[in-house]
């Protein structure tokens, strides 16, 4: 299980580095979704597979599809079929599929342990997590869904198209 | 798992914490600047998950999970302000609203 937590760690670093140095929005999130999935494969090394599922669906998941929403209603006009071509080029793709294929391995190899499959050594069990969290956290939960329900109201105030004023000049240096 | 040094753990978190942190000093681009706060975000959810882990308490993950909820509450009130920034200002360079309006 060692060399399963040093492998991701170093997937999740070199994939970091490639989202803070990209040049395209949409390059930098897939490199950005790698380094989520390889942080949720160190969190499984670590026994804590609860919280691993939940980094994949909501982290890689939700939040990454909100990113690629937005850049996609940024990204409209003409100019965006020829990026759309560009992105088709294998050397686009081929640096995330690498370092994905690295995960696979690693997650076939951790599964194909059998002894030492990562579930037998949880080190700490999802029913604790619920116990926790419903018990002397409850207050904090509560908490959270105030602040969930005050960012999607203030989502949806933001996002509002205000129509009154339009497109004002650009600010000039 | 013990085998691994609590240690190596809390250092991966400082290198991607660090990492986040570089990207939004050196990045302009605001959805840029918006990636670098999800790693540095993530980096403090693995620092905890990594504590808890070493302790074999639940409270780590619990952290992970109140820090999640932040992140998506975050994500969604940074996306619809970055989108109303692109249409007051037709750009994305975070530069173009250093100015205030007194």
């Amino acid at each position: 299980m060692n060399a399963v937590f040093y492998v991701s760690a170093g997937v999740a670093i070199v994939s970091t580095v490639m989202v803070v140095t990209r040049l395209n929005a949409v390059h930098a999130l897939l490199y950005l979704i790698l380094s989520l999935l390889s942080v949720a494969l160190i969190f499984f090394a670590l026994g804590a597979p609860f919280v691993a599922a939940l980094e994949v669906i909501i982290y890689a998941g939700a939040i990454m599809v909100l990113f690629i929403f937005a850049i996609m209603i940024l990204n409209l006009g003409p100019e965006a079929r020829d990026q759309e071509r560009l992105w088709l080029d294998p050397k686009a793709w081929v640096g995330p599929a690498v370092l994905a294929g690295v995960l696979l391995c690693e997650l076939v190899y951790v599964l194909a342990l059998g002894e030492g499959h990562p579930f037998t050594a949880v080190n700490v069990t999802p029913k604790q997590v619920g116990m926790a969290l419903f018990g002397p956290y409850l207050l904090g939960v509560e908490l959270a869904s105030l602040l969930l329900m005050a960012g999607l109201i203030g989502a949806y105030h933001l996002g509002r198209r205000i129509k009154s004023s339009g497109p004002e000049k650009r600010e000039e240096s | 798992m013990a085998s691994v040094p609590m240690e190596h753990g809390l250092l991966i978190a400082g290198i991607l914490f660090g990492l986040g942190l570089v990207g939004v000093l050196v990045r302009r681009n605001i959805i840029f600047m918006l990636m670098s706060i999800e790693i540095m975000l993530n980096a403090a959810g693995l620092a905890f998950v990594v504590a808890g882990a070493g302790w074999q308490q639940p409270d780590g993950q619990i952290m992970f999970i109140f820090i999640l909820t932040m992140a998506a509450a975050e994500v969604s009130v940074g996306l619809a302000l970055i989108l109303q920034f692109y249409h007051h200002f037709r750009t994305l360079d975070a530069d173009a609203a250093r100015r205030m309006r007194g």
